[in-house]
């Protein structure tokens, strides 16, 4: 599968120096922050009924990173997780399985092992993960170490100081090393942690910094800061998406992660998706939820919507 | 010289027409009398090409005039009411000709006519607080409404006071940034055509008024079916004359200000300032700090 | 491997409102049937359904309906403000409770979605009367002097964009000041007017001081006509709007109008495009674009015409046209057959004028009245469609090198309603908004409304406000 190369063609002269990037990421429309909210809260509104609600609630658990990052994560804790990712809905098994379990790097083996031959990915979070507040050799050995575990995909998080500096070339530098670093096997996403960055007009300019630098999919927030994913700030991130390809030809994923917990909510994010990125993006390798509550609120309504009764927790997994 | 053999200098009288002071296109003149009957003077006698020239001189004035602070409108109507005070026993005498009056009746009228300059002089700046204002809309919006002039105002001068009247509803046209067409009284033109010699040394820029004279009938219907005036002032048209002008007006939806019964020498009030002024309402989104994480 | 997320439908349920086969006229607080007998059907657009047989008023029930709201003046003006503050209070409340069966039923009889009136018309609606009842007790302090007065009986007349909408914008502010009111709402919607008068019934509202007059164009003008009404609000088109001046000329009625419009909606080459595209699209297709302050004129700088087209495109190719009632339309139904053919017309002359006619891919229903989403490029201020006012859902695209060239054309217009602006630079909108000759500026946003912001035009588009403090002065003898 092809990736985003660092720095597509098409604009390798915007990044080749601090002031040509700076110019570049300032001189994109900016963001009103009214308007923007207020087209996310309209296509909230869609109603997602019947046989598209069907559709929607498997697709979601096919697009979601089924998430542990705690520091009381244990191997078993990891494994129960591999299992339900495997195996969402012991009771149905034409329930589609997760697209990956996300951990920290050194549970990346044990995840591996949980998930092998089901198709499930693993999914690794690394570079100093949720802070960022590392070297770059510390975060680039973080890197190496989860991919020779043998994890998939990587979820990096960026310099926010850095940003917030304005000294985006410096992140974009770090982005291209870490993409180095997860060399051809694994794909990268790129967290802007976006309750950090605030403004919006910062979001867009994270998201294009972010797919120059190579960056395979983009991604809200870590799920430990106050304000994680929000419909607004996924639909602004799905039209940098849109923008890229249209002018670069490169397509890139998008991962709302925190603080999507229904399939009510998990549904709006889809109708985000079809309506701005477009159909191209229904599909979990171009769409993500880095979530761990969700899924049981997917399968319990999966259930309602096969027995028409309403389901309850006891007949969910807990993980 | 005794001033019995002394031979007095007449003056023409002329319109006032884009800052100039040109003689009817019509070349035509009537015969103003006093209020006995005796000869005062010729006065213009205005055509309706006369009337659309003043429009189009009228219409050039407005982004300048309504442009303009309100400080400086301030500025510039208390200047014409100093001029007036320096040629107030010139007023005098043409409104108690005019008007047959006494002398110190005559002194009255002038007097608050100056006044009047003097009160509007400080409305420019003070109206559009008045009338306009923050609205609270219920949304993440900066919601502001502010009084506009409507534009080329044609002003019917009372019929009946020659001078305090027709102070009384230029002033309010002008104060707010409109521009004005005035026609003067019919009987009594000659303090109106006076005033614009006062206002043409007071710094009002050329076409913010323009004042004709001649049969208010013959000047105005032209001007209230002229698509490029915006509002219509009634105040010296008997009722048949203003139902056809207001039935003129609707052609272009002017804005039309019924004759009704006016104590001149009575505190105005702004309901002659606001009958001339839009509301122009401007919405600005502001978002929320801090509600979703992210904002402007 | 994409696939395709398909929305099945999502009716709204229509048995929240029970239409009943026939409806009489409301005066003084009954239903009755015109003296002459005569009725007219009101349709769906979407289904061209027959939903009711209305009554239609004549001369005689106009002056029956005057007679009755002259009655109820004398008592419903001397009441203590703090008590019409109530009964507007009690209109609000009941509003909001049945809002479900007043958005249906206004989506069945006017053709806009389902989505418009439950989320736009009903809220606005409840608003409105909830902002004017709070009015009536302190009129003292509205800026008008003390103890303004009432003009009496108001004749209301309403178009059919916005039905219940503008009974709300005629109606509370006139019963606010301790007017009584003959409204007529328009022939092809008049429902939820008449839905509107069991809603004074609920609440107790006094008998004859609000009175339903279903019925054409003569009907209104027998009513602005009649001798004994003190006070004339119109909303609807600017050649009936004149028409209504004329007649009032040399009375003493006082006269508001809210005429037509063709907005401007300005978009410079540093604007948050995004969020422009989202203003245009709902300033030109809110309500099929059939509302008098639509963005109707896009003009555009041009050296951002391209991308800009390409993104309306394309979001234009996301719109959904279909059923009124599915809770996932953006496009109803256009609201009758006659206005299908003003639109018809326009776009073709627009076309034989040599304008550039696109629409994205869209099927039409088969029967009611449709009109698929349409832009026209290659259009100059010279062209029909850039001085005429539409109505309907279609954009007319023009460009502009400078601010100021795009000022002087945004001017260029009879009409002086509604004018948007985008652009980052602060300044830049103060300066613009400043120079527009409209009433209403949007500035990064469009077709917004609110009961606290007065709304109405300059030049053609009519005179009074709407809204707000101003939208008082309408209704009182000030």
């Amino acid at each position: 599968m092809p990736t985003n190369a660092p720095t597509a063609a098409i604009l390798s002269d915007v990044t080749s120096s601090d002031s040509t990037l700076r110019r570049f990421l300032h001189g994109l429309p900016g963001v009103d922050a009214v308007g923007l909210e207020a087209r996310a809260a309209s296509l909230g509104t869609r109603s997602i009924k019947t046989t598209a609600k069907a559709y929607a609630i498997d697709l979601a658990i096919s697009m979601v990173d089924l998430t542990t990052l705690e520091g009381a994560d244990t191997p078993g804790k990891v494994r129960a997780l591999g299992a339900k990712a495997v195996l969402p809905d012991p009771t149905d098994r034409t329930t589609p399985t997760t697209a990956a379990v996300c951990v920290y790097p050194d549970m990346v083996a044990v995840a591996k092992e949980a998930v092998a031959g089901s198709g499930v990915k693993v999914a690794s979070v690394a570079t100093a993960f949720p802070a960022g507040r590392a070297a770059l050799e510390v975060k680039l050995a973080d890197v190496r170490d989860a991919v020779a575990a043998g994890a998939d995909e990587i979820d990096m998080v960026i310099d926010r100081g850095a940003f917030l500096a304005g000294k985006y070339l410096k992140v974009y530098d770090e982005i291209v090393a870490v993409k180095e670093a997860c060399g051809t096997s694994a794909r990268l996403k790129v967290i802007f942690e976006t309750g950090e960055l605030s403004t919006y007009d910062n979001i867009r300019r994270a998201s294009w910094l972010g797919m120059l630098a190579g960056a395979d999919f983009i991604k809200t927030s870590t799920g430990k800061v106050a304000v994680n994913a929000t419909p607004a700030n996924t639909l602004l991130m799905l039209e940098a998406v849109r923008d890229f390809r249209a002018q670069t030809g490169v397509q890139v994923g998008v991962k709302p992660a925190g603080g999507i917990r229904t399939s009510k909510d998990a549904i709006k994010f889809l109708v985000l998706v079809n309506e701005t990125a477009g159909p191209d993006w229904l599909d979990n390798h171009w769409f993500r939820f880095g979530a761990s509550s969700l899924l049981n609120d997917l399968l319990m309504q999966r259930q309602k919507l096969a027995t028409g009764r309403y389901s309850g927790p006891d007949y969910v997994t807990v993980d | 010289m005794s001033d019995a053999t002394r031979l007095s200098v007449f003056k023409t009288y002329k319109l006032y027409v884009g800052g100039k002071f040109p003689r009817s296109e019509s070349g035509r003149v009537y015969e103003v009398t006093d209020s006995k009957g005796n000869w005062l003077a010729n006065a213009p006698l205005s055509s309706r090409k006369d009337a659309r020239d003043a429009v189009v001189a009228a219409r050039k004035a407005f982004g300048g005039w309504s442009g303009a602070t309100a400080y400086n409108r301030g500025q510039v109507l208390y200047r014409v009411a100093e001029m007036l005070e320096g040629r107030r026993e010139q007023f005098v005498r043409e409104v108690a000709d005019a008007e047959g009056l006494s002398k110190s009746k005559a002194a009255a009228q002038v007097d608050a006519a100056i006044d009047r300059w003097v009160w509007y002089a400080g409305w420019t700046d003070k109206i559009a607080q008045v009338v306009g204002g923050g609205n609270p809309v219920a949304g993440p919006y900066f919601n502001l409404s502010s009084p506009e002039p409507t534009g080329v105002v044609v002003v019917l001068a009372p019929q009946e006071s020659s001078f305090l009247g027709l102070v009384s509803v230029l002033a309010p046209v002008i104060a707010t940034g409109n521009t004005a067409v005035v026609i003067a009284g019919e009987k009594s033109p000659l303090p109106a055509l006076s005033l614009a010699e006062v206002l043409a040394t007071s710094d009002v820029p050329g076409g913010v008024v323009n004042v004709l004279s001649g049969r208010t009938a013959e000047i105005a219907t032209p001007l209230a079916a002229h698509q490029d005036v915006n509002a219509i002032d009634l105040a010296g048209a008997d009722e048949e004359l203003a139902k056809e002008l207001e039935i003129a007006a609707a052609d272009n939806l002017k804005r039309v200000l019924r004759p009704q019964p006016v104590d001149y020498s009575a505190t105005p009030g702004i309901d002659r300032m606001t009958a001339f002024l839009e509301t122009k309402t401007v919405w600005h989104p502001t978002g929320s700090l801090g509600a979703s994480g992210s904002a402007y | 491997m994409a696939s395709v997320f398909e929305y099945a439908p999502a009716p709204e349920s229509r048995s929240v409102v029970d239409i009943a086969p026939s409806h009489g006229l409301f005066i003084d607080g009954e239903f009755v049937e015109a003296a002459d007998g005569k009725v007219f059907k009101t349709v769906s657009p979407s289904t061209e359904e027959v939903l009711s047989e209305v009554a239609q008023a004549g001369e005689a029930d106009v002056d029956r309906a005057v007679q009755a709201a002259r009655k109820a003046f004398e008592k419903w003006s001397a009441l203590p403000g703090a008590e019409r503050a109530k009964y507007l209070f009690r209109i609000a409340r009941i509003i909001q409770e049945r809002s479900r069966e007043l958005a249906v039923l206004e989506t069945l009889d006017n053709g806009k979605p389902i989505k418009e009136t439950r989320d736009a018309d009903l809220p606005l609606v409840a608003a409105h009367f909830f902002y004017y009842a709070g009015w009536a007790d302190k009129l003292d302090h509205a800026g008008f002097g003390a103890n303004p007065r009432p003009l009496g009986v108001a004749g209301q007349v309403i178009p059919w964009n916005f039905p219940l909408l503008m009974l709300a914008w005629k109606i509370a502010p006139a019963l606010a000041t301790g007017n009584t009111v003959v409204l007529k709402p328009a022939e092809t919607t008049p429902l939820s007017a008449l839905f509107f008068a069991d809603i004074c019934r609920q609440a107790g509202l006094p008998k004859g001081v609000v009175n339903i007059l279903p019925g054409y164009g003569d009907t209104g003008a027998a009513l602005v006509a009649h001798s004994d009404v003190n006070k004339v609000a119109f909303t609807g088109s600017t050649a009936v709007g004149k028409q209504i001046a004329r007649t009032v000329a040399g009375t003493r009625k006082k006269l508001t109008l809210e005429l037509g419009g063709k907005g401007a909606n300005i978009v410079f080459d540093d604007a948050p495009i995004d969020q422009a595209v989202e203003g245009i699209v709902n300033g030109i297709f809110f309500n099929q674009g059939q509302v008098c302050c639509a963005g109707s004129r896009l003009l555009v700088q041009e050296s951002i015409q391209d991308e800009l087209l390409d993104s309306l495109k394309r979001r234009l190719s996301t719109l959904r046209l279909g059923d009124p009632l599915d809770k996932n339309t953006d496009i109803g139904a256009i609201n009758s057959e006659e206005q299908l053919a003003r639109i018809t017309s326009l776009v073709e002359k627009g076309e034989a004028e040599g304008g550039e006619r696109w629409s994205p891919a869209c099927e039409l229903p088969e029967s009611g009245y449709w009109f698929a989403p349409t832009l026209f490029t290659n259009v100059t201020q010279a062209h029909t469609i850039a001085r005429d006012e539409i109505f309907g859902p279609v954009l007319s695209v023009l460009t502009f090198r400078t601010p100021d060239e795009a000022v002087a054309k945004a001017n260029n217009s009879q009409y002086g309603l509604s004018a948007g602006i985008w652009t980052e630079k602060g300044s830049r909108i103060l300066a613009v908004a400043s120079k527009l000759r409209a009433g209403v500026i949007w500035s990064n946003t469009f077709n917004k409304f609110d009961p606290t912001s007065p709304f109405g035009g300059y030049k053609e588009s009519g005179f009074g406000r709407e809204g707000g403090r101003h939208g008082l002065e309408a209704y009182l003898d000030v």
